[in-house]
């Protein structure tokens, strides 16, 4: 009888914790943050894209869409806190601090700021991508594509993540072409799409042959297709807009980490971390090669792209030189991860100054 | 660099394709200012007319329905601020605004769908010629046929405004709505047509956009072009000639300024792109700076609100 009463005590206590898991882990309910529009085929939209894959893994979510980063920021936060969600995902580089300051406030609920450094509170984790192994592999095609050894670059600003892209790819081009030149132009935009097309056809129109794009929208592979020159798809694959001039795209792929992180709630073995995931993840993917490449390059490409995903090859391997010459990494040394998020210098090769 | 006569040809039709959505819109505009209403509403209207004209011709594939589909869609969205503005005595300024809130909102709204979907091919007239002759080749041929109706457009709405009766109408209306009424003139009839215009010339300007310039969908991918049309507007002094010359100093600047960062000139680069919308005024508020023609062209009784039975 005695034994009886615990094994039941016992067993219904197990059922009691099955049970709450359960009801727990159906009712996570996740929140997104975007700054841009779900509509603009590019950053938001890929974000987007990874929290449809939280919804069809069977979570409840919510998106906030266009939040300025500003004092706004706080607000939406703060009311989706409010609201009974478990874990949100800002995801732009400005929602930073405002991340911080209401993680403080809600140590109960999760937080995950992406592409951000700071982790003030315990509930707080950062997350980003590699993008710049994807840029690796768009300068080796970029640098062998090239007839008129002038490439061009549209960029939107001068932070580190996009800095890191341009030393990236005009490594990677050198190294197949030494004779390359990378033609940089600031949009000071993320998406504009008139204002993409008109930089674009600025490049074209001054020799550039291939185009590379680190602004969202579509219109510079448009631009490209309708000059007959060759560019790469940012964010998604691009393939459509441009069948002959996109030779392939880098696409961000956030689902796998979303759902991860959210089941991660439901379990509770959510933690604290920095998450810095590339090709090697899936985080970064590289579409499907354009058949106008030729085939020893296609093969050359899709061992670059087996090296950067088991770590036997780094984008960053020494020796490296900025454009004054002083060594940046050494020979047989590559970048540490500190060094490429506060990567604020052009490598030797990149013509022009960063805008201050 | 080698500056030869074809590289400075592209450049500058680069900027007229770039100054074609301006005109369209500040010509739209123009007018329904010149009738005494202040419409807002030019980047919402834009906007309506960029996904309608996308959204038609993805659904239609026919390219004629969704540039008149475009337009329509202008003349629908205004006929709302017409109808606000003109029946129900609203003020002009906080209707604007809000036609712009509601275009960008309904326009985001309607546009989930079509977002990823490559865009169609417009035709260009005169492409055989292209290579004929040296600078001028590029200038001239090649367009779509919107682009040679914007650059027509600014000659057509000067002689409409001048040399017509139905322009001496809508002046007299803009000028003084009292006495075109106690003339016979229905003051509330000839401002609906006029903000109806504009709404299609706006909706063209959008659909300029989304189906020749850049073709493809994205939210808010009007991306301000509206306020510089209206600002074009104010700065020409009502002149749809100043309109042109303005349209075509803020595209240029704007190209020309990635042209000087593709070189290499050692200018800052945040002082460039806000070179285009400090020269753009500077020479507009130059060239328009005879306060008496200023007095002559400036519709007196702009914003107003005209109530017939008072």
């Amino acid at each position: 009888m005695h034994k009886f009463l615990i094994r039941s005590f016992v067993s219904s206590l197990v059922l009691l914790f099955t049970l709450t898991v359960a009801a727990v882990a159906k009712d996570v309910k996740a929140a997104f943050v975007y700054i841009g529009p779900t509509g603009d085929h590019g950053w938001t939209y890929q974000h987007d894209v990874g929290r449809k894959a939280v919804e069809a893994a069977g979570f409840k979510t919510t998106y906030v869409e266009g939040v300025p980063e500003s004092a706004d920021a706080e607000r939406v936060l703060r009311q989706l806190a409010n609201s009974g969600h478990d874990i949100i995902f800002t995801t732009s580089f400005g929602y930073m601090n405002p991340t911080n300051k209401v993680a403080k406030e809600f140590p109960n609920v999760k937080f995950e700021h992406a592409t951000g450094y700071k982790r003030e509170h315990p509930n707080v984790a950062t997350y980003a991508a590699r993008f710049y192994e994807g840029r690796t592999i768009l300068g080796t095609i970029a640098g062998t594509m090239t007839k008129s050894n002038v490439i061009g670059y549209v960029a939107s600003f001068p932070i580190p993540e996009v800095i890191r892209g341009i030393n990236s790819f005009t490594l990677a081009a050198q190294k197949v072409n030494p004779n390359i030149k990378t033609k940089i132009v600031w949009a000071f935009t993320w998406y504009d799409p008139g204002k993409e097309a008109e930089a674009a056809k600025a490049l074209i129109d001054q020799g550039a042959d291939v185009i590379a794009q680190h602004t969202d929208s579509t219109a510079i592979v448009q631009m490209a297709e309708k000059a007959g020159v060759y560019a790469f798809g940012q964010a998604s694959d691009m393939d459509k807009f441009a069948p002959k001039a996109v030779l392939t795209s880098v696409e961000n792929n956030w689902g796998p980490y979303y759902v991860d992180r959210v089941k991660a709630v439901a379990n509770g073995t959510w933690n604290q971390k920095d998450t810095w995931h590339g090709i090697g993840d899936g985080m970064v993917v590289i579409s499907g090669l354009d058949s106008q490449m030729p085939s020893d390059l296609q093969a050359k490409v899709k061992k670059l792209q087996a090296d950067l995903a088991s770590g036997k090859v780094h984008s960053f391997t020494g020796p490296i030189y900025d454009q004054k010459g002083n060594l940046m990494v050494a020979e047989g040394k590559t970048a540490d991860d500190g060094m490429l998020a506060g990567m604020m210098t052009y490598v030797k090769g990149v013509e022009g100054d960063i805008p201050k | 660099m080698i500056v030869d006569v074809n590289f400075v040809g592209l450049i500058i039709a680069s900027i007229m394709a770039s100054a074609v959505p301006l005109i369209l819109a500040s010509c739209g505009e123009l007018i329904t200012e010149r009738s005494g209403v202040l419409n807002l509403g030019v980047e919402g209207m834009m906007i309506i007319g960029a996904i309608s004209g996308f959204a038609l011709m993805t659904v239609t594939g026919s390219l004629i329905i969704a540039v008149f589909g475009a337009m329509l869609a202008g003349v629908l969205i205004s006929t709302i601020f017409a109808f606000l503005t003109q029946t129900l005595i609203t003020n002009h300024v906080a209707t604007g605004l809000a036609l712009t809130i509601f275009g960008i909102g309904i326009s985001a709204m309607i546009g989930k769908n079509f977002v990823g979907i490559p865009g169609k091919e417009f035709p260009v007239l005169f492409e055989g010629l292209k290579d004929t002759i040296p600078l001028l080749s590029p200038i001239l041929f090649g367009h779509s046929i919107v682009f040679y109706f914007a650059f027509a457009l600014p000659f057509i709405t000067g002689y409409f405004l001048k040399k017509t009766k139905i322009g001496l109408i809508v002046r007299a209306v803009g000028d003084s709505p009292e006495s075109a009424s106690n003339q016979g003139i229905n003051v509330r009839f000839v401002r609906y047509a006029c903000i109806l215009y504009g709404g299609a010339m706006c909706g063209l300007a959008g659909a300029y956009l989304s189906m020749i310039y850049t073709p493809q969908w994205i939210e808010n991918m009007t991306g301000g072009r509206g306020w510089i049309a209206l600002a074009l507007v104010v700065f020409s002094t009502w002149n749809p000639i100043k309109i042109l010359i303005g349209a075509m100093i803020f595209g240029g600047l704007t190209i020309i300024q990635f042209h000087m960062q593709a070189i290499g000139v050692r200018i800052p680069v945040q002082f460039l792109t806000a070179l285009p919308y400090i020269v753009t005024i500077i020479v507009l508020v130059v060239i328009s700076r005879d306060s008496r023609k200023i007095r002559l062209s400036t519709p007196s009784s702009l914003g107003k609100s005209f109530h017939k039975d008072n």
